[in-house]
């Protein structure tokens, strides 16, 4: 079209000159004419009679080959497209009415009929003989009255598809179901993490019936990931790397799996099971996302339609580019920790290394310091974390409280490297040696980067996505939903939080909010994020916080502390709630009344001064955080006070609402 | 004798046992138990069970979920003088489903399950403490730990 109109502007001036050319030979011959008798009135300024025969015609033809080819183009170009269409459409219809067969699973032959389907040797799109009582499911494939009816269907090869005989039971049952994955899914979660697995339940306990499909590139069912740097690295059990499960202070055990594989459906059997079921499909990476075909592309090429989908996709820890530099030698020696590999890698290294070095202050970077510490009294493992900020949490806790928690790291065996930015690292004489702008040199074996974590956004392109530019992330509305049918919930959601404001939250209980939250609004709920997530940390047996809201060490905080006793760890939280680890004391099932003891705590002297207390942290004098430090199931009181979002004139009157002094 | 401290931005306050001895003066908003933004509890403001609830934990969504729901929905509306009494062959219906995952339901649920009748309807008042949602299997989901003194 856009080529018809340029050709036909050239030829404008043309045309035009032609035309003026025309009408004035027309004028010249009319005047003529006038001498003549038989003139006719009017004459078109192409008419034959006009004087510039040959402008005229060449004016005609140019105009009419212009239209002409225009004419040509649109018709060819709206031609392809319908033809592309019919194919497509065909193509679609002709994979599902495919796809039907299998979803009817075949019923256990009978043994009379192994006979005649005995002929049928090769084992790809083979007929097999059917039963009569799977006919009545068999919509697409005739009515196989007669036993030696074929019936279309689809087998693995490697099945024995004949002699197999699961349970003669009529009903039908999911034979050695061929490997084929649903195509349509009515819930599909991309990732297999918290957030996709809250998500899952939620769907489940609000849609009965619903059939949820996880997609994982994954090779694992969905687990928590806290353990990874806390409680698998305490525990007694050599081959914990294997098990995963792990005994906490009061010796009750779980694994960091949230179900067994039992839970789960297989995913061949997602679209028949009556039921429904949440089914993993692992191993398999989501690549592209079709929005407006409701539709996802796997990195094998198959395709697969959903209803409703939710994008958990998490993130990817960050690396530093010095270390991406510095060539395979470093980067073989340098773990970025987030998975179950990792920290299985990570296990097996620091029993083979003399020297590991954490670089990064945050939480991961602690509590695997203090884990790998706490080692390193056993082993004679050299521990090291380095970080640019002064003390430990020091994006998090104030200046005071951060210096406190450093010396607590130390005393957990870790040598502390504090304002240390790393200019560069190299493998020299069998070590890495990592070498700081101020010229400070550090020499080790191993490293551990904890230095942040980029959100998944991979599909965002294909997709159509918006990318949150402050936060990172998938951008969200309060209900967590980018785009009608597509919700996204955990690590990779920049959402509208009412109260707090648009945030995005790294923590292992945000993934579980959210995930519910969006496993709810998929199931039609409509609500927005209210529920306050919290988050907690432990650095060693003294040092144990949770926290709820903003915690960022640049806002003005006001601290109210008592003196501590010996009952105010996290070891002696958990052992009185009768919970095992202290994320439990927020679950379900398990909750405990804070429990107020009888006896009045001895007082113990520690040269400490902030042993436990609270810590509110203020935007524009209203409570937007707050840590509860040392302090345990408290956190609905907090929880409440970050809802209300009051300004309170005296935060020493909110504080004695903690009861910090009890336990 | 509380005293307090300034450290740039942040401020430190030290407190006896004695100075949190008075009541706060503090003023907390009133909740809304019918605020439908809220986690619910186990029961919600309409008398509907809330198969949601962190409560049940895996118990309405795993493979035995509908039987669960089944039982659990009988025993709520069950109007009989020992609740429950015209719901055992639902109970049962459950059981056997959960017998076939051991792994899931430990055998120990058997007895926890016949303790419904300790399940307190009215749940709204507390907001429960929070969603966290790490399944614990040997405690997963017996309704009776859904008990929260409010």
């Amino acid at each position: 079209m856009l080529k018809c109109r340029a050709v036909w502007r050239k030829l404008a001036p043309l045309a035009r000159s032609a035309s003026t050319q025309c009408r004035h030979n027309v004028k010249t011959a009319l005047n003529n004419g006038r001498r003549q008798a038989f003139v006719p009135a009017t004459h078109m300024s192409t008419g034959p009679a006009g004087g510039g025969g040959s402008e005229n015609t060449l004016y005609v033809v140019l105009v009419g080959a212009a239209c002409l080819g225009g004419g040509a183009y649109a018709y060819m170009t709206v031609r392809g497209d319908s033809k592309r269409y019919e194919e497509r459409i065909s193509e679609l219809a002709s994979r599902s009415a495919k796809e039907a067969p299998e979803s009817q699973p075949p019923v256990a032959p009978e043994p009379e009929e192994a006979a005649p389907t005995s002929e049928e040797s090769a084992p790809v799109a083979e007929l097999s003989g059917e039963t009569e009582s799977a006919s009545a499911e068999e919509p697409v494939t005739e009515v196989p009255a007669e036993p030696a009816a074929p019936v279309v269907e689809e087998e693995a090869p490697t099945e024995p598809a004949v002699t197999s005989l699961p349970e003669s039971a009529p009903a039908p049952e999911p034979v050695s179901a061929p490997l084929t994955l649903p195509s349509h899914a009515p819930y599909l979660l991309i990732g297999g993490g918290t957030a996709s697995f809250a998500a899952a339940r939620s769907i489940r306990a609000r849609d009965p019936g619903a059939k949820v499909l996880i997609v994982t590139d994954e090779p694992n069912l969905p687990y928590m990931r806290p353990p990874l740097s806390k409680e698998l690295w305490f525990s007694d059990d050599p081959s914990v790397t294997e098990t995963l499960r792990f005994k906490q202070w009061n010796g009750k055990e779980r694994s960091i799996y949230f179900q067994p594989s039992s839970f789960y459906v297989k995913p061949e059997e997602l679209t028949s099971a009556e039921n429904g079921g949440v089914a993993v499909l692992t191993g398999k990476k989501v690549i592209q996302m079709d929005v407006r075909g409701n539709k996802v592309k796997l990195d094998d090429d198959t395709e697969i339609s959903y209803d409703k989908c939710l994008i958990g996709t998490g993130g990817v820890p960050r690396n530093l580019q010095v270390i991406e530099k510095a060539g395979d030698e470093v980067m073989n020696r340098t773990t970025l920790f987030r998975k179950i590999e990792d920290f299985k890698s990570l296990d097996n290294v620091s029993r083979n290394v003399k020297s590991i070095t954490i670089i990064g202050g945050g939480f991961l970077g602690s509590e695997l310091a203090c884990a790998l510490g706490r080692r390193s009294s056993e082993t004679g493992l050299e521990v090291i974390q380095m970080f640019p900020e002064k003390g430990n949490m020091g994006k998090v806790l104030p200046e005071y409280l951060s210096n406190w928690t450093t010396e607590k790291v130390k005393k957990e065996g870790v040598r502390i490297v504090p304002e240390a930015l790393v200019k560069s690292v190299a493998f020299k004489e069998d070590k890495l040696e990592i070498l700081l702008k101020d010229g400070r040199q550090v020499k080790t074996d191993h490293i551990v980067a904890a230095v942040g974590l980029e959100p998944n956004v991979d599909l965002a392109k294909s997709a159509g996505l918006e990318v949150d530019s402050d936060f990172g992330g998938y951008r969200v509305n309060a209900e967590l939903q980018a785009r009608s049918n597509i919700w996204v919930a955990g690590d990779a959601a920049c959402f509208y939080d009412i109260r707090l404001g648009r945030r995005r939250v790294e923590h292992h209980d945000h993934a579980v909010v959210s995930g519910r939250l969006a496993g709810e609004n998929m199931t039609g709920a409509n609500k927005p994020y209210w529920h306050q997530s919290m988050f907690w940390s432990d650095l060693g047996p003294d040092v144990g916080y949770e926290a709820i809201g903003i915690v960022d060490s640049s806002l003005p905080t006001v601290g109210v502390f008592a003196k501590a006793t010996s009952k105010d760890t996290p070891k002696a939280a958990t052992e009185q709630s009768g919970t095992g680890i202290r994320s439990e004391s927020e679950t379900e099932a398990t909750a405990v009344t804070p429990v107020a003891s009888s006896t009045p705590a001895p007082v113990m002297e520690h040269k400490d001064e902030y042993g436990k207390g609270v810590i509110f942290y203020l935007r524009d004098k209203v409570v937007v955080g707050i840590i509860l430090w040392n302090v345990f199931n408290r956190m609905p009181i907090a929880r409440k006070i970050i809802k209300d979002g009051e300004e309170h004139a005296d935060l020493n009157e909110v504080a004695k609402l903690f009861n910090i002094h009890e336990d | 004798m509380s005293y307090c401290r300034q450290e740039g931005k942040d401020r430190i306050i030290f407190v006896t046992k004695e100075d949190h001895e008075s009541p706060s003066n503090a003023e907390l908003v009133a909740d809304d138990p019918n605020d439908p933004y809220d986690e619910q509890g186990l029961i919600l403001p309409n008398g509907d069970i809330n198969w949601n609830c962190p409560c049940l934990g895996g118990m309405a969504s795993g493979p035995c979920g509908s039987q669960f729901k089944e039982a659990f929905s009988c025993f709520h509306y069950s109007k009989e003088e020992v609740k429950g009494s015209d719901c055992i062959d639902h109970f049962r219906n459950m059981q056997e489903c959960m017998q076939k995952y051991p792994d899931l339901y430990p055998q120990e649920e058997e007895k926890e399950t016949k303790t419904q009748t300790e399940v307190v309807p009215d749940q709204d008042s507390s907001p429960p403490s929070s969603v966290s949602d790490s399944d614990v299997l040997s405690h997963s989901s017996s309704p009776t730990d859904s008990q929260r003194a409010s």
